[in-house]
């Protein structure tokens, strides 16, 4: 390991339109370093999918993301309901997600499948009624 | 007029500033997109690399300090032989135009030995999108590419939305191409015997004239401003029909193209987006690379507010013009031009690839960048994050920038100088009172440099440094 940088960002819940803001800076960020575009899409649409599933289940959270020489590792953490069933949440299409949220065209089952199609690593730490810590990784 | 540079300069801009007129003020790099002008010494200056030929910053400067650059009508004299390519916003200029000809007969009056209508060659290109978009359905959506300050912006910015831009020539190009086979035809010239020269609505096509991308070498001679043709041709106008020469071949499709959702119209399709102004183009762009717009099949993407009636060398207002063109084109046919009636189009489609500049990264290597950047996170962490643009950069992230890519310094943060000389001033206070007790009896001079002294502290002290500790959603 040489050296890391480490963002931190403050998810605020319940405000649809400032999701985004973070895998957006985060982008540009790697855009910065020079990390090669395949891997910053990577990034982008796994945090973004991340940063939806907060607003809409949890209340917000933070995100932490670090970039070292051989990955990009980033920590949702929530302190939301948890998740129940982490193998149906898994499943395409499956969605709890409440209807005038789904009527926004979110919601549709694919936040945690797309967080792990689109990452090398994906673990999910969850506690009902604690919350919730994902930790996803593109390797570099 | 600048000399240009005849090599192929890929940063070549069409921007200049007149450092007469230059207040050294903040207003230009404030509204840069691309956050490409600093103020150095009370003067702007413009960083090729990042300058995408917007021309917003010619909009917004109050001193007219920045000029854009094109070629001066006199260009005709240096040809045997001339072709006028009047882009379609050149007729939206005009009150009550009723017919296309007036305009084009005007011009060979005022000097042309020809014209061809760019948008007669625009019909061309929206053939061939029609089909590359149908047979590449797959790979949607595509960009347009008939912009040249979009496919700058997507060059530095956007890597993974190179592959989306649509990989034909912009109808300019077209129209050059065929009116310089078709004079060399008639006329019997060679070809740098014949110039062909842009009546264009902005001066983003002046660089895309002798750099351009997509291609090697455009066929565009000269590129003269419509604000500097449209008051020559109004003597010249005669609204009497039947002295003027049928010289018009285009329609509804060709001509649309001057308005913003034209080359969207073109396509005849319905899932697609068009958007202008530079700034909600940057903001579809963003949405598009996070894969968050769905459904499309082609976005038009257009710097100027309102499309190419937007432009910086256009003499009307872009809305007015807008509905101008709308009511031109009401009794045109959809479209007057088919490629298979071109021959002289041999290639309508990209022959170069456009490659990705980085221009924005920090360092040479990953580890090099990683490294600045952590310096860039620390210098940022100490400014005041007030973003007002005193050191002469637009934010104060950016100033961190320049200072880790070495082109600045902290000390042009008025905020960190003012704590700097605080400190000093403290210092001196500190070696001030050593001084008074090693001293003995009074000295009426050291006192008042003393109260002087402790002024100079209280003073720059209640100025204190703006909070950084307001609300962040980044740390």
């Amino acid at each position: 390991m040489g050296d890391q940088l480490i963002f931190t960002y403050i998810v605020d819940g319940d405000d649809f339109t400032r999701a985004g803001e973070a895998s957006s800076s985060v982008k540009n960020k790697l855009k910065m370093l020079g990390v090669d575009s395949d891997v910053i899409r990577k990034v982008a649409i796994a945090m973004y999918e991340g940063e939806i599933n907060m607003v809409i289940h949890a209340d917000g959270g933070t995100i932490t993301v670090s970039v070292s020489d051989d990955d990009i590792t980033m920590v949702l953490s929530d302190s939301g309901p948890g998740i129940p069933d982490i193998e149906k949440a898994m499943q395409e299409g499956y969605s709890t997600a409440k209807e005038e949220v789904r009527s926004l065209g979110f919601g549709a089952g694919m936040g945690l499948p797309n967080m792990k199609r689109f990452t090398d690593e994906m673990n999910i730490d969850t506690v009902i009624g604690q919350g919730t810590t994902i930790t996803m990784k593109v390797y570099l | 007029m600048e000399k240009y540079n005849p090599e192929k300069n890929k940063f070549m801009r069409s921007v200049r500033l007149k450092e007469s007129a230059c207040q050294g003020c903040i207003n230009c790099i404030k509204h840069c997109p691309t956050q490409a002008i600093r103020v150095h010494n009370g003067k702007a200056h413009i960083i090729d690399k990042f300058c995408i030929d917007c021309g917003r910053c010619i909009r917004y400067c109050p001193h007219h300090a920045k000029i854009p650059v094109y070629d001066p009508l006199s260009v005709i004299n240096n040809f045997k032989y001339t072709v006028a390519l009047p882009a379609p916003t050149l007729y939206a200029q005009y009150n009550n135009l009723t017919n296309v000809d007036i305009v084009l007969n005007a011009l060979l009056k005022l000097g042309f030995d020809d014209v061809y209508e760019v948008s007669a060659a625009a019909e061309l290109v929206s053939e061939a999108s029609r089909q590359y978009i149908k047979d590449h359905e797959a790979e949607a959506p595509f960009i347009s590419s008939a912009c040249p300050s979009v496919i700058r912006l997507i060059r530095v910015k956007f890597p993974s939305l190179i592959s989306r831009l649509l990989p034909i020539k912009a109808p300019v190009e077209v129209a050059a191409e065929i009116a310089r086979a078709r004079a060399m035809k008639k006329t019997g010239l060679k070809p740098e015997e014949i110039g062909i020269i842009f009546i264009s609505p902005c001066p983003s096509k002046v660089s895309y004239a002798k750099s351009p991308l997509g291609i090697e070498k455009s066929n565009i001679d000269n590129v003269v401003a419509i604000k500097d043709v449209y008051p020559l041709l109004l003597p010249h106008m005669k609204h009497d029909e039947s002295q003027l020469k049928p010289l018009s071949h285009s329609g509804r499709i060709g001509i649309g193209w001057s308005n913003a959702g034209g080359e969207a119209g073109g396509l005849l399709a319905e899932n697609y987006l068009a958007a202008d102004g530079i700034v909600n183009i940057l903001r579809v762009l963003e949405e598009l690379e996070d894969e968050k717009l769905h459904g499309l099949t082609f976005v038009e993407l257009n710097a100027c507010n309102g499309g190419c009636v937007g432009g910086t060398l256009t003499v009307e207002n872009a809305y007015i013009a807008t509905t101008k063109t709308k009511r031109l084109v009401k009794y045109q046919p959809v479209s007057k031009n088919h490629l298979e009636d071109n021959p002289e189009v041999e290639n309508i489609f990209w022959a170069d690839n456009v490659e990705y500049e980085p221009v924005f990264r920090l360092g040479n290597t990953f580890k090099e960048s990683l490294k600045m950047m952590s310096d860039v996170e620390n210098l940022t962490a100490r400014f005041p994050g007030l973003d007002c643009g005193s050191c002469g950069a637009p934010t104060c992230q950016t100033l961190a920038e320049d200072i880790v890519r070495g082109d600045a310094t902290p000390n042009d943060c008025i905020y960190v100088l003012r704590a700097n000389i605080a400190d000093l001033s403290r210092k001196i206070e500190e070696l001030a009172g050593k001084r008074r007790q090693s001293a003995d009896g009074d000295d009426p001079d050291a006192e008042l440099f003393d109260s002087y002294i402790r002024t100079l502290t209280e003073e720059l002290a209640s100025f204190g440094v703006p909070d950084r500790s307001r609300q962040r959603r980044e740390k």
